[in-house]
């Protein structure tokens, strides 16, 4: 099976989040960027199904912060084949990101495209189905299971309540993926150096592509922290002592 | 301004988030004037007409082929609906289902989109969004241009109650034309609930990212222990496997109401908080002063939970 795996970057939210001067954008002179988790497990996916049932993976990344470091994580779990979009992304939204790839991957031979479900930076929409509907591909989403039958692969689609929805999909296919079968595999340093030698980062310059998202940010701002919440200061014991006390008062004790 | 609202019904009933944005759809109806259509497609799904008495028209698909919601014929059966019918604003829950139909509807009509709705509203003769993006820490007012647009709204963001009112106007039977079945709905797969039920706790000790490994849920249990709780997750700690599925909390497991819920290391991203926001009392302890668990928690503190659980253990036990 060969898959393609486009994956983005998105703020690292261990970092603290600031608005620049204009109110409409993150400040992202400071950010630190780093994979979209839903995409790590897109990874994941890929290169189970590639050591169940043979083929290639290709991971798809555009060049924005620590891009490398990512794709060679990639290389040292199995990934064959790694491409950088080159290009000026200050602002790639996912309309502009899912025609990019489209210009890309059209011509490319693949049995199952595996994106992440969502990014947390998909304001306007999510990647996978503008790829999926630019391709005129089945697109499914929120899969955690995944099973090939004959030309189809047969997967489970998560619903509320722990509530599985079992769907045949026709391939070629593109499948926003919730969760890979097992949690993205630990790779040792040594294994990502070992990749950084052996393993070749191909580097495509973006199609030029104009897309109009039709929407406009006209204000960015960070919720106000703790509205509504009482927050309770001091050392351990005093905090679980004030804690201790609440719940006595609401009669959880 | 003409509305099109997508309630999602499977397995025997309307959903909640159906509700929440017919209401808000009621709202905006309300100041821009226009009319409000609800598609209603499934099978079986007759019976349910009378639920969406906020509709003008109610635009009815039941047909045997359409068990379990099938993203391929549903998004066809939309852009079909839709197209002639001229369309302003289409609103869908931020859900397994609407984020596999959204995006389609969007592309096809050439619509803008907006994700990750908290709100959507008609200002000033504009269509404009409020989105909850970054994992809950960043909040973006939208302005839809041409005032057009497909909108994605979470969760829990309106109350239900707004949209739930019985009665019948207009109702206008659809066909179902031949639509090649490219996702074949098999069967739905109910867990098994050999594990315990988070939905029937009083007391939940949530466990996020913040638990940093397994061994570390002892932690959290010997808290949940003494409060005589039970142990709940978001996603995060489920996907490495430290919890079973049966224990999450939000978009992907249940959604739950215990009179307490104590968040350990949790920061609080819309697909988590839509499932533990109506708690009685939310006590939420994480080391990111920005974490949003903030914005819904009753309680906050920031700080280590592996310096504040011990003492509170301690604590309750002298209290006991």
């Amino acid at each position: 099976m060969k898959i393609i795996v486009p994956i983005k970057m998105v703020p690292d939210l261990v970092e603290e989040l600031e608005i620049d001067e204009s109110g409409k954008r993150l400040d992202t002179s400071f950010l630190r960027f780093t994979i979209n988790e839903a995409d790590d497990h897109a990874i994941e996916e890929a290169v189970i199904l590639k050591e169940k049932y043979g083929g290639e993976v290709t991971v798809i990344a555009p060049d924005i912060g620590e891009v490398d470091d990512v794709l060679y994580a990639a290389a040292a779990k199995g990934v064959d084949r790694l491409i950088k979009i080159m290009g000026d992304f200050e602002e790639l939204d996912s309309h502009l990101y899912a025609s990019i790839l489209t210009e890309m991957i059209k011509d490319m031979q693949y049995d199952l495209i595996l994106t992440g479900c969502e990014a947390i930076t998909d304001l306007d929409g999510q990647t996978g189905i503008f790829l999926a509907t630019n391709l005129s591909l089945p697109y499914i989403g929120l899969v955690s299971k995944y099973k090939k039958e004959d030309g189809s692969l047969c997967v489970n689609k998560e619903f509320p309540g722990g509530v599985y929805g079992e769907y045949k999909v026709e391939l070629p296919a593109v499948l926003g993926v919730m969760a890979a079968e097992k949690p993205p595999r630990y790779v040792p340093v040594a294994k990502i150096r070992a990749a950084m030698k052996s393993a070749q980062i191909e580097e495509i310059d973006a199609p030029e592509i104009k897309v109009e998202t039709g929407i406009e940010i006209e204000k960015m701002y960070v919720p106000e922290v703790g509205k509504g919440a009482e927050m309770i200061e001091g050392e351990p014991e005093e905090v679980a002592k004030k804690i201790a006390e609440a719940l006595q008062n609401k009669g959880l004790l | 301004m003409k509305i099109f609202v997508f309630p999602e019904v499977y397995q025997g009933e309307v959903k909640e988030i159906s509700f929440e944005i017919l209401g808000l759809a009621q709202e905006i109806k309300e100041k821009t004037g226009g009319d409000l259509h609800v598609l209603l497609a499934g099978k079986g799904v007759k019976e349910f007409v009378p639920q969406f008495g906020l509709a003008d028209k109610v635009l009815l698909l039941d047909n045997e082929k359409l068990e379990g919601v099938s993203p391929f014929i549903y998004q066809n059966i939309l852009f079909q609906v839709l197209k002639d019918r001229a369309p302003e604003l289409i609103l869908f829950g931020h859900t397994s289902i609407g984020m596999d139909l959204a995006g389609f509807v969007a592309l096809k009509l050439n619509f803008p989109m907006v994700a990750f709705c908290k709100n959507v509203k008609a200002e000033n003769g504009h269509l404009m969004a409020t989105s909850l993006i970054c994992g809950g820490k960043i909040l973006a007012d939208v302005k839809i241009k041409d005032n057009k647009g497909v909108c994605l709204v979470l969760p829990g963001s309106y109350p239900a109650e707004k949209g739930k009112v019985e009665g019948t106007k207009e109702v206008e039977e659809l066909s179902l034309s031949e639509i090649e079945e490219k996702i074949k709905f098999e069967r739905f797969i109910i867990p098994e609930v050999e594990d315990i039920d988070i939905t029937k706790e009083n007391i939940l000790v949530g466990v996020g990212r913040g638990i940093q490994n397994q061994e570390n849920l002892e932690v959290a249990e010997e808290l949940a222990q003494v409060l005589g709780g039970a142990l709940a997750a978001s996603r995060p700690v489920v996907d490495q496997g430290w919890l079973p599925l049966t224990r999450v909390v939000g978009r992907s497991g249940k959604s739950v109401k215990p009179k307490l819920y104590l968040s350990l290391g949790i920061s609080g991203a819309p697909e988590h908080v839509e499932g533990m926001k109506d708690a009685g009392l939310i006590i939420a302890i994480n080391t990111d002063p920005n974490a949003p668990i903030f914005q819904t928690a009753h309680y906050g503190v920031v700080g280590d939970i592996f310096d504040i659980v011990p003492a509170l253990v301690e604590e309750i036990k002298a209290r006991k």
